[in-house]
């Protein structure tokens, strides 16, 4: 589940934060920065620097500071970088973010600073305006909430605010029950960032993670419908049914209108990807844009935009993802990691600075009750919609579930941003903000910290991620093609049946229109290519790690069984250096890591590489390969295999995927027959056609190879290399062969497996459709420039 | 009427007994397969075959062998029939009945084994307890050949690697001359450990009476 990915996607531009100060939009000016940062005024009295003064008015000045030019601009900066200082010296010791969550860390040194700055009366930058934050920090961070729980969360603690509020003795009796409910809305909002990543730290098992996910993501259409109306109606002096009617009819509106508006943007978003094949730069700009756009239009029409920017971001990976380079889903993955990262930064460290400097209303009795409200609710919340959803549910929610559920409801952002823009004319605003952040700074320091050790102590159930394997994949298609044959069989539809049809609409129309290349891929083998892929990158990754594990060559019978003792070896060999075919997991291992397989996708064109591996029992032969047939080296020109035929673990190198430094000379390489080098190489065939070159057992024999890995910006070597003997294969042997190689390359080369293209029958066994062409990789055109 | 309609009610409350399913159930079940087999006693492959929703399906064969197959039964015979009856019919649907909140573990456990012993059977077609790897490569071949210009090459390619990921999960240490002979139960099961096949492999049967869908020449 990509949901970082399109968390982050949902993340938009703190330059735009930037720009928009740098023209004064909104913020008031600050007088000054806090004062560690004071910088002298310009040297002349009058404004600006003067390029050219008059002659004979003072000598020219050859060094000018003028500090109001770039002042916004420059606190902004400022703030970033502290907070993002911050944030590296978390990390620096370890084992505090373990325990304790980010946001904690944050709200700490914000609340430092901000003492710093009311120590010395300075103001906070208003960055912090109500519309910037929704303007421009929000989106960064995308909150969700479920529909029914936060209605009856506010509702609920609106309700029993209001009822204490009868009590005289806290002496608030002048809030209404309107201002009650808007107030309980604000504190409903949920900000799921410190328990999702959390829960991702400790595996909760998928379903308690998608619905915390999920809660999150509907609650912002419900907040923003229930604020607004609540807002509305607080100013109004009675409330009449027809308007909670219309509530209802606009949340509706607002739900389903943010994610038609999401939809609607990221089919845009894909078909203009679609035409940008040459000019792969901005592509990440169509994106960005894209998505903000989805945004700020949804704000337009005051629909739940944070909805809105994310089904464009689902609806955009799901499409874009298809159409853009490589490098273009690189950028846009670190840039959204980056925005995402600094927004929420800056959100938490802007909660402890205005937390100092704002004027405090304290009401011990509000403020008490209302986080007792809040948890109460909130755990009553979930546990009456976890009974009623249960028999519904295959897998129902356990005890520990609920209570994961319940205990992970901490406040953030959401809150904080919308008690901001409560208008003046509600009298206990101040309390009202002041409650805010009480319940902001308690849920977070004391739920965020206590929620890992406490998950971990109730033991909830966790889920099993390791689940690429290819077995697993195929499995799972072979179920859910069982079960729609069944379906239509005994003639009842049920889920199954809906998704198929939909998959079908979707290869039929959809992708016809919006992605550019459409061929419709096959999961499985997609998730092969991927496994493969990953593979291939480890390689080159460990490339300096101990390579000089026993080579050997698998064999397997004609029988098409495999041999024991080439199992143990491929597996030896694999498990130690290269190959981990299974238990891939593809995790993204938290938020300042970047998924595993980024480096590899860095290299290779997705889609179109990947190193596979097959093992064709005709084409291995039993070799019987005495000791005295260890080659330390071959002759030049000679082929092992003309001494006895090798058994092979093929590799088809298909990855195409060259840098254009690499093209020329691999090219060439290509063209030349058998190598005359010690390892008989085997010419790739022409490159772009992607063949299945049979593929020769180089794992084994590449083992003692030093070469380095391929640059990252380079991929398939095609190099081939023959197998060598099926016993161990002392190092050296490679690197003769491979150093000629390289040295005449000169380049590096992956070690992997590369096939000969061309194999001479001597010892191919290998049935003729080796030759074939993989359509697996196939590849429109090869083209060297292509990114 | 009145007469056979008490029998087919004896019959399916034994039948409620045998397979799980509500009575409600077996009576739509059994309207299906007087559709399907133009009201006779048994329904043989050509019925199944003719069914057009089924036409798109990759694994069209194997689903249809599965109904045939006598291991699917319960009753520990091998080899297939070349006609089915109803029960048979119903012990093949009773695999994919999925678990109600009232499942105890070991049910759960049970329901697992048994779906995975679906999928190994449609596997395994010479019966002889293994999935060698040209079976395995058959079924992947089956499962890739609608979804685009995939070739056999793929399709090998892709099988020979799960094998393998098989292979080394399970018997990591094999001594020098042992051969792989081929999936086994136990090691199909290892591989499949993660997966949550109980929640997924299921049909919600229906209880009401739908409407069935036409099947082709059989009328109803």
């Amino acid at each position: 589940m990509d949901l970082h990915f399109f968390r982050r996607a949902g993340g938009l531009l703190l330059v735009f934060t930037l720009l928009s100060l740098l023209h004064g939009s909104r913020g008031e000016v600050p007088t000054r920065p806090i004062s560690a940062v004071t910088i002298l005024p310009p040297v002349k009295p009058d404004d600006g620097p003067q390029a050219f003064p008059n002659a004979d008015k003072a000598n020219l000045p050859v060094f000018t500071m003028d500090y109001p030019r770039i002042q916004i601009p420059f606190e902004i900066t400022l703030w970033v970088l502290l907070a993002s200082f911050a944030k590296i010296g978390f990390h620096v010791y370890h084992k505090i973010t373990i325990w304790v969550p980010e946001s904690c860390l944050l709200i700490s040194i914000g609340l430092i600073v901000g003492g710093i700055m009311f120590s010395v009366h300075e103001e906070p930058p208003a960055v912090l305006s109500s519309n910037v934050f929704f303007l421009y920090m929000l989106p960064p961070i995308v909150l969700w909430f479920a529909v029914v729980g936060t209605l009856w969360n506010s509702i609920g603690i609106g309700m029993s605010l209001f009822a204490i509020c009868q009590i005289e003795a806290f002496g608030v009796q002048d809030i209404n029950l309107q201002e009650n409910l808007l107030f309980a809305t604000i504190i409903s909002a949920v900000d799921p960032v410190a328990v999702l990543s959390v829960f991702e730290d400790v595996s909760v098992n998928e379903q308690l993670y998608i619905v915390v996910f999920g809660e999150c993501l509907f609650n912002d259409a419900v907040t923003v419908v229930l604020y607004n109306m609540f807002n509305f109606v607080a100013e109004m002096p009675v409330v009449e049914p027809v308007d909670v009617f219309l509530g209802v009819a606009r949340f509706f509106v607002v739900g389903l209108g943010g994610m038609g508006f999401g939809v609607l943007f990221g089919f845009v978003a894909a078909f203009t990807t679609r035409f940008t094949s040459r000019v792969r730069e901005i592509e990440p700009l169509f994106i960005f844009m894209y998505s903000y756009l989805a945004y700020l239009v949804a704000e337009l029409f005051a629909i739940s935009s944070i909805m809105a920017i994310v089904t464009c971001a689902l609806t955009m990976k799901y499409y874009v993802e298809e159409n853009v380079s490589q490098r273009s889903c690189t950028t846009i993955r670190h840039v959204v990691k980056m925005l995402g990262s600094i927004s929420e930064t800056l959100i938490f460290f802007f909660l402890g600075v205005v937390t100092i400097t704002t004027e405090h209303e304290w009401n011990w009795g509000y403020i008490l009750f209302t986080l007792l409200f809040a948890f109460i609710w909130r755990g009553l919340g979930v546990l009456v919609l976890t009974q009623i959803i249960n028999p519904f549910r295959t897998i129902p929610f356990n005890m520990k579930d609920q209570f994961g559920l319940a205990y992970g409801g901490l406040r953030g952002a959401i809150s904080f941003a919308l008690v901001f823009t409560l208008p003046d004319n509600i009298g206990r605003k101040q309390l009202f903000v002041t409650a805010t952040i009480a319940i902001i700074l308690f849920t977070v320091f004391l739920q965020g910290i206590s929620i890992r050790p406490l998950i971990e102590y109730i033991n909830v159930r966790r889920t099993n991620r390791n689940l690429d394997t290819i077995n697993v994949e195929v499995h799972c298609r072979l179920m859910e093609h069982t079960i729609a044959g069944i379906e239509d069989l005994c003639g009842q539809w049920s889920h199954f049946y809906w998704k198929d049809k939909f998959m079908k609409f979707n290869n039929r129309i959809l992708r016809r229109i919006l992605i550019r290349d459409n061929r419709a891929e096959s999961s499985i083998v997609a998730l092969y290519k991927k496994l493969e892929l990953q593979n291939a990158m480890e390689i080159l990754d460990t490339v300096t790690g101990d390579i000089s594990a026993a080579p050997s060559i698998v064999s397997l019978y004609r029988g098409n069984k495999f041999k024991a003792a080439d199992l143990k070896n491929m597996h030896d060999i694999l498990s130690k250096n290269m190959y981990k075919i299974r238990q891939r997991t593809v995790a993204f291992t938290g938020k300042h890591a970047l998924p595993n397989d980024s480096q590899t996708k860095e290299i290779l064109i997705r889609r179109h590489a990947s190193i596979r591996r097959s093992l064709r029992p005709g084409s291995f032969q039993t070799t019987v390969v005495p000791k005295s047939h260890k080659y330390f080296s071959l002759p030049a020109g000679k082929s092992l295999d003309s001494k006895f035929p090798p058994g092979r673990l093929s590799y088809t190198d298909d990855q195409e995927t060259m840098s254009e430094v690499a093209y020329p000379s691999s090219r060439s390489r290509f063209q030349q027959p058998a190598r005359s080098s010690s390892r008989a190489m085997m010419p790739l065939r022409r490159l772009d056609t992607l063949q299945e070159a049979p593929s020769v057992d180089t794992l084994n024999e590449n083992t003692g190879r030093t070469e380095r890995g391929m640059s990252r910006t380079k991929s398939s070597s095609s190099d081939s290399r023959v197998p060598a003997p099926r016993r161990h294969l002392p190092p050296s042997i490679d690197n003769e062969g491979s150093s000629v190689d390289n040295l005449r390359n000169g380049q590096h080369e992956v070690e992997e497996e590369e096939q000969p293209s061309s194999p001479p029958p001597a010892w191919v066994a290998e049935p003729r459709d080796n030759a074939a062409q993989n359509p697996l990789l196939r590849r429109p055109q090869w083209n060297p420039k292509k990114m | 009427m009145g007469a056979s309609q008490t029998r087919s009610d004896h019959e399916h409350q034994h039948l409620t007994d045998k397979t799980g399913f509500s009575l409600e159930q077996i009576k739509n079940l059994h309207k299906r397969f007087q559709q399907l087999s133009g009201n006779e006693e048994t329904i043989s492959k050509e019925d199944l075959d003719r069914i057009p929703a089924l036409a798109n399906n990759p694994i069209k064969k194997q689903i249809i062998g599965a109904f045939f197959d006598k291991r699917n039964q319960h009753q520990d015979e091998v080899g297939s029939c070349d006609e089915i009856g109803f029960e048979q019919f119903l012990m093949v649907m009773s695999h994919f009945r999925p678990p109600t909140l009232k499942t105890t573990d070991e049910e759960k456990e049970a329901m697992r084994k048994e779906k995975l012993r679906f999928l190994f059977n449609m596997h395994d077609t010479d019966n002889d307890g293994t999935i060698t790897l040209e079976e395995y490569r058959k079924v992947v071949e089956e499962l890739l050949s609608k979804s685009g210009a995939i070739g056999q090459e793929a399709a090998k390619a892709i099988a020979d690697a799960a094998m393998l990921e098989v292979a080394s999960t399970n018997v990591p240490h094999m001594a020098p001359d042992d051969f792989y002979e081929g999936i086994t139960f136990e090691h199909f099961e290892q591989i499949l450990k993660g997966l949550e096949m109980e929640s997924r492999m299921h049909i919600r049967f229906l209880d009401v009476d739908t409407t069935t869908m036409r099947c082709g020449k059989s009328t109803s």
